[in-house]
């Protein structure tokens, strides 16, 4: 080992004494703070996904790749769905927490005067990619600014078991309420009953329950903002409900969360639920562990369906994820470069097709990915977010100027009392005016 | 000073903005007493407030009973004493949430083993929907708080048990009480003070409960569990409206005072009988 000799140690000591001296002089001569490099970092905040290769993927590869290709640092964090909002309440009232946080649907809406305008790369990536889906615009976008970077939908269907359906007479998905009704019914003598989560939870209640309502016609608001849920087609759509419900479902739902209906599902105690294509993945991920009575893989038992008709119209609403820069953040400029990095088609395209299908981009080019032809169970996810509906919005309309709803007081008080009303049983909070 | 800066400030703020506009990321402005008015006429909130009431009125009077007959019990001289003693402790020991999500899985609408261990002794032919009945998601609830409440009742009454001299049980014996008259007369007196102590302080604590409901049905179903704490929770946080939920939050506060304010002037009436 080299000795270090006294006259060294003060001849370093003595050279960084001239050079500090010499900084120091520098600061003073420009009048600005030192700039010290510091590592640049970006907290994201995301959900836990219900496909666990995808955050595997992200924290295996992808992220890794992120901070060699930009020079960040990236946090990802991942909670639980229902535990997303209030980080954001709690980030926005202290003025610190993740840069980067997912919100579901039009959340984005409760926190647009706390967010970063993310239009520049929404429109760049909806411009290299056929054009973004109006459910998407609808959902981040008040028309003056993208409150939030659209993700993708997590489309919601009704995954239910083909051999059940048929021993009861159902060769197909029933088209119609009626039909389902009768079907259920059948189903639930046999034991198998329907299994619909209604609990107090993000997902499958108010992908349910939205599109329920307006499929017999109920809506929440009028255009100039008013709460007109109190209708007769709503109290139509709640009469059937009650029927449906003790006829044909499991009446367990009402305490379900996100993750009830997947395990009574896969335990095969419910014929049907409307659900993300969680189910059908696991089953996939592991056909040993999941078979019919018959001893045939479940996966093979599997199909996916729309909800059914109702009188004003078959409708779908699924739970689009975009992820909002919070203004608070010290860290705009990476977070930026990390989103347009990630939303890169070459990056993108490694998370979708770890997704298997559960997410579908909100973006049309993807409508042609070999992911979709691969395996025709998982066809019908492929065209949800090109169909599905923001709340308060009518088929093949956009929705009405949602900023000029939601940021007047008349707006929030509509919100309040139709929460009140109506979304009392889920985490959507802000129902938007139809066109 | 520490007085002021953890309790005072807390309350103030509170009371500020509950008295404002305030959404989230919005600061608002002065409103007066309309989020009040609001959350009055809420049907919700009408719901929230029984039930806090019947969630803490039915719990404390369980805590109590089943804790003095525990704590008597554990009065007693018997082996493992001690070891006893330490066990009665721990469902006030366990992390409220961690023993909340192992009952929530007890009382699983689909997996109950409660459910099965009644089906499996023919007691019931078809599952008992704990979580998804409004009544029986209450019940399931406060079945939930007594669990967790009656340790702290037992050892504390205990402590105050222990307190009492075996000379006075003696005497009273000797003079032809019964075990019950001994108690009656004897023991319930003399435990009176510690009793309202800890009666005051569980009734503050389940008044305020939150985990335990935000766990185990989240206010559901369709708001049929909501206590002060969680519907403030769900307008607040959920829905970002901050200044509604920090009325909801100091609605509370009225008849936690006059809760406290009544038995705190009977125990200074108790202790200088």
């Amino acid at each position: 080992m080299a000795k270090t000799k006294r006259r060294n140690v003060l001849k370093l000591a003595g050279t960084a004494a001239v050079a500090s001296m010499g900084g120091m002089a520098g600061i003073l001569a420009t009048g600005r703070m030192p700039a010290f490099a510091q590592q640049r970092t970006v907290h994201w905040l995301k959900w836990v996904d219900f496909v666990p290769a995808s955050d595997a993927l992200l924290r295996r590869e992808m992220l890794p790749e992120a901070e060699k290709a930009l020079g960040i640092k990236i946090n990802l964090e991942t909670v639980n769905g229902n535990d997303l909002q209030p980080r954001v309440t709690a980030g926005i009232q202290s003025g610190a927490g993740p840069d980067l946080i997912m919100a579901f649907n039009n959340q984005t809406y409760l926190y647009a005067n706390s967010v970063v305008d993310l239009t520049e790369i929404a429109e760049s990536v909806a411009k290299q990619e056929g054009g973004m889906y109006k459910y998407a615009r609808a959902v981040c976008s008040d028309g003056k600014m993208f409150m939030g970077m659209p993700w993708a939908v997590i489309g919601g269907m009704i995954a239910y078991r083909k051999s059940w359906f048929e021993e009861v007479g159902a060769t197909s998905f029933p088209k119609t309420w009626v039909e389902y009704r009768d079907v259920a019914k059948k189903l639930k003598a046999k034991g198998r009953p329907i299994g619909q989560t209604l609990g107090h939870t993000f997902g499958d209640a108010p992908t349910f329950t939205y599109p329920y309502l307006w499929s017999w016609g109920g809506m929440e608001v009028d255009p100039a903002g008013k709460v007109i849920l109190n209708s007769p087609a709503t109290i139509e759509s709640v009469k059937f409900m009650q029927g449906f419900w003790k006829d044909g479902c499991d009446e367990g739902g009402l305490a379900w969360d996100d993750t009830n209906n997947n395990r009574a599902f896969l335990s095969q105690t419910i014929s049907a639920t409307l659900n993300g294509a969680s189910i059908y993945i696991e089953t996939l991920r592991r056909p040993e562990q999941y078979k019919t009575e018959k001893g045939a893989p479940l996966n093979t038992d599997i199909l996916h369906s729309p909800l059914p008709a109702g009188p004003a119209g078959q409708f779908g609403m699924h739970l689009l994820q975009s992820h909002m820069l919070m203004k608070y953040s010290k860290n705009q400029d990476p977070a930026k470069e990390f989103l347009k990095w990630i939303h890169a088609e070459k990056n993108f395209e490694k998370w979708f097709v770890s997704q298997k299908g559960f997410a579908t981009p909100c973006t049309e080019k993807w409508e042609g990915h070999k992911v979709w032809s691969d395996d025709p169970v998982m066809a019908p996810f492929k065209v949800a977010a090109k169909l599905g509906q923001a709340p308060g919005t009518r088929r093949g309309n956009v929705p009405l100027r949602a900023s000029s709803v939601w940021k007047t007081s008349a707006g929030w008080r509509s919100l309040s009392s139709c929460r009140r009303q109506c979304c009392s049983a889920c985490s959507l909070p802000i129902p938007s005016s139809k066109a | 000073m520490l007085l002021g800066l953890f309790i005072a400030y807390p309350f103030f703020e509170g009371v500020k903005l509950s008295l404002s506009s305030a959404r989230v990321g919005d600061p608002g402005h002065f409103v007066g007493l309309k989020n009040f008015h609001k959350i009055w006429n809420d049907s919700i909130f009408h719901t929230t407030m029984w039930n806090t009431f019947w969630y803490t009125g039915v719990t404390t009077v369980f805590k109590l009973a089943l804790g003095l007959w525990l704590a008597i019990l554990l009065n007693r001289h018997f082996r493992g004493k001690a070891l006893v003693r330490a066990f009665i402790l721990l469902p006030f020991i366990i992390p409220t949430v961690l023993s909340t999500f192992a009952w929530k899985w007890m009382f699983d609408p689909t997996f109950s083993v409660i459910n099965w261990t009644l089906f499996q002794l023919g007691i019931i032919t078809t599952r008992i929907n704990w979580l998804g009945d409004p009544d029986l998601a209450m019940t399931s609830i406060i079945v939930i708080n007594i669990w967790r409440g009656v340790p702290f009742f037992a050892i504390t009454l205990l402590a105050g048990l222990q307190t009492i001299s075996p000379e006075l049980h003696e005497a009273a014996a000797i003079d032809g009480a019964r075990p019950w008259q001994r108690f009656w007369h004897v023991t319930w007196p003399l435990l009176m003070p510690v009793t309202l102590v800890v009666v005051l302080f569980s009734v503050i604590q389940t008044f305020a409960d939150f985990q335990l409901v935000y766990v185990m049905t989240g206010g559901g179903p369709a708001n049929a569990t909501h206590l002060f704490a969680t519907y403030a929770y769900q307008l607040g946080i959920g829905t970002g409206l901050l200044a509604e939920g920090a009325a909801i939050s100091l609605a509370m506060f009225p008849f936690l005072f006059i809760i406290v304010v009544v038995q705190l002037l009977y125990i200074r009436r108790v202790e200088t009988r």
